[in-house]
C-alpha cells in the first residue's frame, strides 16, 4: 500500500453526448457536416423534451443510417419518398414531432414531386434537407443542385449548363408555394453560421409543435471525400461558391410576414 | 326463378337508371341481383347499355350473350341486341324512336312502346325510361310494377325526392299500356 | 341479418376497409377504380380517418407506410400501371414487414392499355414486380359481397403476417353492382408491439428494411421466408360441383363466375364438369388442385390473358394430368356461352364421356 495522498479534483461536465443520440460512432467522413447537423437536431430534441415523441424518417443516402445514431423511433423511407411516409405518420400520430432527413440526390432528384406536395398540403412536418451538392452515398455523382463546372464521377468535364441545366435553389422554389410556412437555408461552415442555422431549426420545429405548418431548413453541407479536397478547403468551398449559388436566408416565414 | 335483361339506348335516355332500379326493387323484393354497367368513354351522348339478373339462386355470370329480354331504346341497341334474345324471351322496343323494321328478333314476343308519346301524357317526356320499365315488369312479369314503386325513395338520390309522384305514375302508365294490349 | 345495400363492387370494398377499422386511405385517380378515392373522401371524415389524394401513386404506397408503421389500419388503391408505380413501396412493405392493403381493379394492358376487364395483373400481383425475394398474400373477389368479406380479411392478415395484402380484381368486379350484406367485423384489433408511436417510457423502434451488418440481411430473408410459409395456411379456395366432375376448370375472379354459368350450361347437357375457384391466388391453392388433377385426370385453365395462372396450375399438377388452356387479351369480357363452346371443345378432344 503506498502512502498516496487522497485529492478530490472538482470535475465540471462542460460537453456531454445529447440524450437523443446513441453511443454509436459516426461513419460519416472527416470533414462532413452531417455529423455537425445530427448533433444539432439532437441537441434541440433534447431541449424540446422529445427525445419520447419523435418519429423520425430516414431517406436515402448517407443519412439512411440515421436510425444508429438518433435514439428515437424511426422508419426509413425508400429514395425521395421521405415526405411521403411522413405525411402519413404524422397524419397518423399527430402527437409525436415528426421530421424527415434527406439528402440532394433524395430530396432534389428522384423526390421532388413528394417534397413539393407534402410543402403544398402544409403537412405539419420538419424538412431537414442536406444539400451537399452531390450524391454522397453512391460515390460522388452530379445531383440537381451541383454547381456549374462542378467535377463529380458522372461530369468529368465539369457540370454544362447546355447539356444538364443550372443547379436547382429548392429553397427559393419551395418558398413560392402557398402551402409552405417556413422555409430557409442556412450553412453550418463557421460558428458564426452555426448560430443562425440553430435558430432556424428551432423555429422549424416551433412551427410544427405550434401546429403552423409545414417547415423547410436547408442546409449547405460540404462532402470533403466527393469533392476530392480536405475538410479545410471543403468549408472554404462551402463559404465561397455554394453560398454563392444558395444564398443563405430566411425564404417564407408566414409569422414574420403576418 | 331466373330473368335477365339488357337495357340498352342512348346515354342519356336513363337506360342505367333503369336497371339500377330494377336492381334496387329486385333486392327489397329478396332476389339475388347482379348489375353489370358497359358504357364507352364519353359522359354523354355514347351508347350505354347495362344488364340486370334477378334469381333465387346466387348469380354466376353478369354477362349475358342470350338475353331472356331486351329493352332497345334506340336503333342501334335494336340492331345489336334483339337478334340475341332466345326464343322464347321477349323484346321490349321504344316505339318512338325505333322503326320496326330494323328490329329482327328470333322470338315473335316483341312489345312496341310509344314511351315519348306515353311520359309526355303523364306530363313529363323524360320519364320514357319509367314507362318502359313499367312496361318490362307488366309485360315479364320479374317484379310487379307496385314493387318497384315501392323501391323509389331508395333507389332516387335524395334530391329528386319530389319527382317521386310522377315517376310513380309514369311506371303505373307502362304497366298500364302492357296490360291493355 | 345484416343489412343488405346494393353497392358497386368498388364501394363494397371500401364498407368492408371502413367495418374493418382502416382510418387511413391514400390514393389518386385511375380508371377503373375512381369509386374507391370518392367514396373514401365522402366517408373518410365520417369515421375520423384521413383521406389524401396524393400527388402519384408512389406517393400514395408511401404515405400508407408511414401511416402504417405508427400501427395504423391504412389502404391504398390503384389499376394496373399505377400498380406498377407502387411496387416500389409494395417491397418495401414488405422488407420493412409493415402491413397495408393494396386494391388492384387491374384493367387491360400493357402500357395504357385500356379500361377493360382483363387478368393480365395476375403475374404483376402474385409475382411482385417489386425487386426483391418477397411475397404478397394476394386475395381475388368475384362477387360484391366478396369484396367487402375478403376486404376485412385483408387487413387481418396483413396485421397476422406484418406484410401487404392486395385485393385482386378487374374492371368487371369493380362495377358490377349486387346486394351486399353489411356483416359487422367483430374481431378485436391487437395492438402493435413494433408500432412507432414515439419512444414514450419504452426502447425506441425502427421500422426499416437495410441490413448492412455481416449475415443480417441472410438471417432477414429467412425469416421471411419462413413467414411465407406460414402464409399456405391462408389458402382458400372454392369448389362449383367439381366433386363428381370428370374435367375440372380452374378460374379466378371474374371469370371464375363466368364459368360458373358455363359449367351450370354444360351440366344441362350431360357434361360432368365442375369448377375450382382459387380465392387466394397467392397462396396458391396447390393441394386443392393437385388433388382436382388426380381425382379426374384433366384440368383446364381459362383467363382473361393469354395465360398466366395456368403456369401455377401446372407447377401444382407436376405433370400428373394434361392441363388445357383457354385465354383471351382484354377488349371483350367472354360470355359464359363462348366459355362454354371452349371447355365442351376439350371435352371432346380429351374424349370424356
Amino acid at each position: 500500500m503506498s502512502p498516496q495522498k487522497k485529492t478530490t479534483v472538482k470535475m465540471k461536465k462542460v460537453f456531454d453526448r445529447p440524450k437523443s443520440m446513441t453511443k454509436k460512432p459516426y461513419h460519416y467522413c472527416p470533414g462532413c457536416h452531417h455529423g455537425v447537423i445530427h448533433r444539432m437536431l439532437a441537441e434541440q430534441i433534447d431541449a424540446y423534451g422529445l427525445k419520447g415523441k419523435t418519429i423520425g424518417v430516414a431517406s436515402v443516402g448517407c443519412s439512411v443510417l440515421l436510425y444508429d445514431y438518433f435514439d428515437t423511433d424511426v422508419v426509413e423511407a425508400p429514395h425521395g419518398r421521405a415526405p411521403a411516409v411522413a405525411t402519413g405518420a404524422k397524419r397518423a400520430q399527430p402527437e409525436n414531432f415528426v421530421f424527415t432527413y434527406q439528402g440532394d440526390g433524395d430530396l432534389a432528384a428522384i423526390g421532388t414531386a413528394e417534397i413539393i406536395h407534402a410543402a403544398n398540403r402544409g403537412e405539419k412536418i420538419t424538412v431537414i434537407f442536406v444539400n451537399n451538392a452531390v450524391f454522397g452515398m453512391t460515390g460522388g455523382q452530379m445531383a440537381p443542385t451541383t454547381l456549374v463546372g462542378q467535377v463529380t464521377t458522372t461530369s468529368p468535364q465539369g457540370r454544362q449548363v447546355a447539356t444538364a441545366g443550372p443547379p436547382i435553389r429548392v429553397a427559393e422554389m419551395l418558398a413560392t408555394l402557398d402551402g409552405a410556412a417556413y422555409v430557409a437555408r442556412v450553412a453550418v461552415n463557421n460558428i458564426k453560421n452555426y448560430k443562425v442555422a440553430e435558430k432556424a431549426l428551432k423555429r422549424a420545429i416551433d412551427f410544427q409543435l405550434d401546429g403552423v405548418g409545414f417547415a423547410f431548413v436547408e442546409f449547405l453541407s460540404s462532402c470533403p471525400t466527393n469533392w476530392k479536397m480536405t475538410p479545410q478547403e471543403a468549408n472554404a468551398r462551402v463559404a465561397n461558391e455554394m453560398i454563392a449559388q444558395f444564398p443563405l436566408g430566411v425564404y417564407k416565414d408566414i409569422l414574420a410576414a403576418a | 326463378m331466373y330473368f335477365d335483361v339488357i337495357f340498352a339506348g342512348f346515354g342519356g335516355q336513363g337506360v342505367m337508371l333503369m336497371g339500377n332500379m330494377l336492381s334496387v326493387a329486385g333486392m327489397h323484393a329478396g332476389k339475388q341481383i347482379t348489375y353489370m354497367p358497359v358504357y364507352g368513354v364519353e359522359m354523354r351522348g355514347g351508347t350505354a347499355n347495362c344488364t340486370v339478373v334477378v334469381s333465387d339462386r346466387p348469380v354466376g355470370s353478369p354477362v349475358v350473350h342470350e338475353p331472356v329480354c331486351a329493352v332497345v331504346m334506340n336503333r342501334p341497341s335494336a340492331e345489336k341486341f334483339a337478334p340475341r334474345v332466345l326464343k322464347k324471351g321477349m323484346v321490349l322496343v321504344n316505339a318512338s324512336l325505333v322503326d320496326p323494321k330494323y328490329v329482327k328478333a328470333r322470338t315473335k314476343k316483341v312489345i312496341y312502346v310509344p314511351c315519348l308519346e306515353l311520359a309526355t301524357e303523364v306530363g313529363n317526356p323524360r320519364l320514357g325510361n319509367m314507362i318502359m320499365l313499367g312496361a318490362l315488369c307488366q309485360a315479364s312479369g320479374v317484379l310487379d310494377v307496385e314493387q318497384v314503386v315501392k323501391a323509389l325513395p331508395k333507389a332516387l338520390d335524395q334530391r329528386y325526392h319530389k319527382m317521386i309522384p310522377i315517376n310513380t305514375e309514369a311506371l303505373r302508365r307502362g304497366g298500364r299500356f302492357v296490360a291493355e294490349l | 341479418m345484416a343489412k343488405r345495400v346494393l353497392v358497386k363492387g368498388n364501394e363494397a370494398i371500401c364498407m368492408g376497409a371502413l367495418a374493418a377499422g382502416c382510418k387511413f386511405y391514400f390514393g389518386y385517380p385511375i380508371t377503373p377504380q375512381n369509386d374507391i378515392p370518392e367514396y373514401m373522401s365522402a366517408h373518410m371524415p365520417e369515421v375520423g380517418g384521413t383521406f389524401i389524394q396524393a400527388e402519384s401513386e408512389v406517393a400514395s404506397i408511401n404515405m400508407l407506410l408511414g401511416a402504417a408503421a405508427t400501427g395504423a389500419r391504412a389502404m391504398t388503391s390503384s389499376s394496373s400501371p399505377g400498380i406498377s408505380l407502387k411496387q416500389e413501396g409494395i417491397s418495401y412493405l414488405c422488407g420493412s414487414e409493415v402491413p397495408g392493403v393494396v386494391v388492384n381493379m387491374s384493367r387491360s394492358g400493357p402500357g395504357l392499355g385500356g379500361i377493360h376487364p382483363s387478368q393480365g395483373d395476375y403475374f404483376q400481383s402474385t409475382r411482385g414486380g417489386g425487386h426483391g425475394d418477397y411475397r404478397v398474400l394476394v386475395l381475388a373477389p368475384s362477387t360484391a359481397q366478396e369484396n367487402y368479406d375478403l376486404t376485412m380479411l385483408a387487413f387481418d392478415l396483413a396485421d397476422k403476417y406484418r406484410n401487404p395484402v392486395m385485393i385482386l380484381g378487374d374492371a368487371l368486379i369493380g362495377n358490377i353492382k349486387e346486394p351486399v350484406e353489411l356483416k359487422p367485423y367483430r374481431r378485436k384489433i391487437k395492438p402493435k408491439d413494433w408500432a412507432l408511436t414515439g419512444a414514450h417510457r419504452r426502447p425506441r423502434r425502427i421500422v426499416k428494411s437495410l441490413f448492412l451488418a455481416d449475415g443480417e440481411l441472410t438471417d432477414h430473408n429467412w425469416r421471411l421466408y419462413k413467414k411465407y410459409q406460414r402464409m399456405a395456411k391462408e389458402t382458400r379456395f372454392e369448389n362449383y360441383r367439381a366433386d363428381d366432375a370428370k374435367l375440372v376448370l380452374v378460374a379466378f375472379g371474374s371469370v371464375g363466375r363466368i364459368l360458373k354459368t358455363s359449367v351450370d350450361m354444360l351440366r344441362e347437357k350431360g357434361l360432368a364438369v365442375g369448377l375450382l375457384r382459387p380465392i387466394t391466388v397467392y397462396p396458391f391453392p396447390h393441394q386443392a388442385v393437385q388433388e382436382a388433377a388426380e381425382r379426374t385426370g384433366h384440368l383446364m385453365v381459362v383467363e382473361l390473358n393469354t395465360g398466366q395462372m395456368v403456369e401455377d396450375v401446372r407447377l401444382a399438377v407436376e405433370g400428373r394430368a394434361p392441363v388445357d388452356f383457354y385465354g383471351r387479351p382484354p377488349g371483350s369480357i367472354p360470355t359464359p356461352n363462348e366459355l362454354a363452346k371452349e371447355v365442351a371443345k376439350v371435352w371432346r378432344k380429351r374424349g370424356l364421356q
